[in-house]
């Protein structure tokens, strides 16, 4: 295998997908680079999920070429990915709801280490990893309720749980799918400024509706529709793209 | 509490022999061997959430292959019992990697058919496994040259034995790769995600709980000693699943209840009804109405209510 040495976390090369007639994802060529901030922005139904689901493999394209840190990964189960850096969050929440806080992001640390496949050892004898996992819950302000089951927390509580479990890999790339849909005004800029604190290093592709808090945190946008990318650039300048303000901004 | 319990209940399992006659030792060891097995089968069925509808194949497997390696062709206990072990490791491998390429349904149904063809080799190729008349006149080991053809002793032996089973299988659901198995039981796309193969876990699981399997079925032939295709049939995969299911899936007290339930339902209602698979049926309906989630976590939620009932 070549050296995963890129100047781009991700780069993302004509790529295709069709659910049967429809195409949802049509020759996108993105490049972030690593530690960049991007904002993917579009109508509903643009493809900006199923582009997420391409990058961290729940999907297979078409078509196309996807390069993580250099590595071509396009054929790549999801897990593998992950061992290469990469963690996402979902847009519908989906965690371990019978089980603890603490647990929960304990399965995200366990995820990249070895020992996830011991068998002769109670998880609970990992101290080290409960430590970890209570320090990342607190980073998010949920050390409160690290022993409580995810069933019994609140809605927002539970869209940073989803942070905690990815910030917890200590990503170099994070895909966050809507990280802000359906907080109140007080948890948005909670998680405003939990997104904001991410390690510079981290190459961040967010998906988001919320354009006052989203645009804040993105260095770069890209506008996708139809499933094609329609302007794709610095913030600024996309944002006073006449075609952004066309397609998605409402003239 | 749960301390004093537990002791009370170590102690009664070990001193079982001193107190109780041979029919109630035999009917204990019985207890122990089915304990086992469903044990093991309750690590796909609760804990993987892959529910298996032939696991009698790895009982079966490794009785047979004991059987026949000790009558026919003269090797030793040990030897017999190493490669045992290993053929029903391979088979259960194998089957594996067959079935798990569905989940849910179509995995149940793999595993039946499965279960089937091996089935049906027992019953057909009768010049190597005597078909319908099974394999009669075994022995039992004789471990550090203890016999074992006392009701007692052999108790003792398969008290050890599923002690052991029954410790490793706690430990096992507890550990790391317990909880990845559970993860991915609940949510494989985000266990992907995050960086565990579902696969591959899944697969381990459906070994280790074959190892298991085989485990109990030595046991069960050095009981017998006698061994016929019905131990391999899909009646003994569903009745093992019932006891898991009835005692309460995804629990370690469960499918202990559940197996201790369908053998005394079966020793018991058989010597008056004939139709002893209706009562079963019959039970298990009222279980599954009354605690659908089984006996065990139907009786700790009924506990902490008259618990909290009471203060």
């Amino acid at each position: 295998m070549t050296p995963l040495t890129s100047d781009y976390a991700l780069e993302i090369v004509d790529l295709n997908k069709a659910f049967g007639g429809l195409k949802v994802t049509q020759s996108v060529s993105l490049a972030i680079r690593q530690g960049e901030r991007r904002l993917i922005i579009g109508p509903n139904g643009a493809g900006k999920t199923t582009l997420f689901n391409q990058i961290s493999g729940d999907m297979r394209p078409n078509s196309g070429q996807i390069r993580l840190f250099g590595a071509d990964v396009t054929k790549f189960a999801p897990y593998k990915r992950a061992h290469l850096g990469l963690s996402r969050t979902y847009q519908i929440i989906t965690l371990f709801t019978g089980d603890t806080l603490q647990h929960n992001v304990t399965l995200g640390l366990l995820g990249l280490l070895p020992s996830r496949w011991q068998m002769w050892r109670p998880l609970s004898f990992y101290g080290d990893l409960a430590g970890e996992a209570r320090r990342t819950l607190d980073t998010v302000g949920l050390l409160h309720l690290a022993d409580h089951p995810v069933s019994e927390i609140a809605y927002g509580e539970k869209r940073r749980v989803e942070l905690a479990m990815a910030l917890a890999q200590k990503p170099r790339m994070l895909l966050l799918d809507e990280p802000l849909a359906g907080l109140s005004n007080t948890e948005r800029s909670t998680v405003k400024s939990l997104i904001a604190s991410i390690p510079r290093e981290t190459a961040v592709i967010m998906i988001e509706h919320d354009m006052d808090t989203a645009l804040d945190l993105a260095e770069t946008v890209t506008l996708l529709n139809y499933g094609r990318v329609i302007v794709d650039g610095e913030r600024d300048v996309v944002i006073a793209d006449e075609r952004t303000r066309e397609v998605y901004l409402g003239s | 509490m749960k301390w004093i319990a537990a002791a009370l209940l170590a102690g009664l399992l070990l001193l079982l022999p001193l107190f109780a006659g041979d029919f109630y030792i035999n009917l204990a060891s019985q207890i122990l061997i089915a304990a086992i097995f469903a044990l093991s089968l309750n690590l796909l069925v609760g804990f993987g959430g892959m529910t298996s509808l032939g696991h009698a194949s790895y009982l079966g497997v490794a009785a047979y292959i004991s059987a026949l390696l000790t009558s026919r062709y003269g090797f030793g206990h040990g030897a017999a019992a190493i490669i045992s072990i290993a053929g029903t490791i391979a088979t259960a491998a194998f089957f594996g990697i067959i079935a798990l390429r569905a989940t849910g349904l179509g995995f149940l149904m793999i595993t039946l058919a499965l279960s089937q063809v091996l089935w049906g080799l027992a019953y057909r190729m009768s010049d190597v496994t005597n078909g319908d008349n099974g394999i009669a006149g075994l022995t039992r080991p004789m471990p550090f040259d203890i016999s074992l053809d006392g009701a007692a002793a052999f108790y003792w032996f398969a008290l050890i034995v599923a002690s052991i089973a029954f410790l490793m299988m706690a430990v096992f659901v507890s550990s790391s790769f317990g909880s990845s198995l559970k993860g991915v039981r609940d949510q494989p796309r985000r266990m992907a995600a995050l960086g565990f193969n579902p696969w591959m876990i899944r697969w381990i699981t459906f070994i280790y709980a074959g190892f298991w399997g085989g485990v109990s079925g030595l046991l069960y032939v050095y009981y017998n000693k006698y061994i016929h295709p019905t131990s391999l049939s899909t009646t003994s995969s569903a009745e093992a699943l019932l006891g898991v299911i009835a005692g309460g899936s995804g629990t370690l007290g469960g499918p202990v209840v559940g197996a201790t339930l369908v053998l005394l339902l079966k020793n018991y209602a058989s010597a008056y009804i004939e139709r002893w698979n209706m009562l079963l049926g019959l039970v298990f309906l009222f279980i599954v109405l009354v605690m659908p989630t089984g006996i065990v976590p139907g009786l700790s939620k009924l506990m902490a209510r008259l618990r909290r009932g009471s203060r």
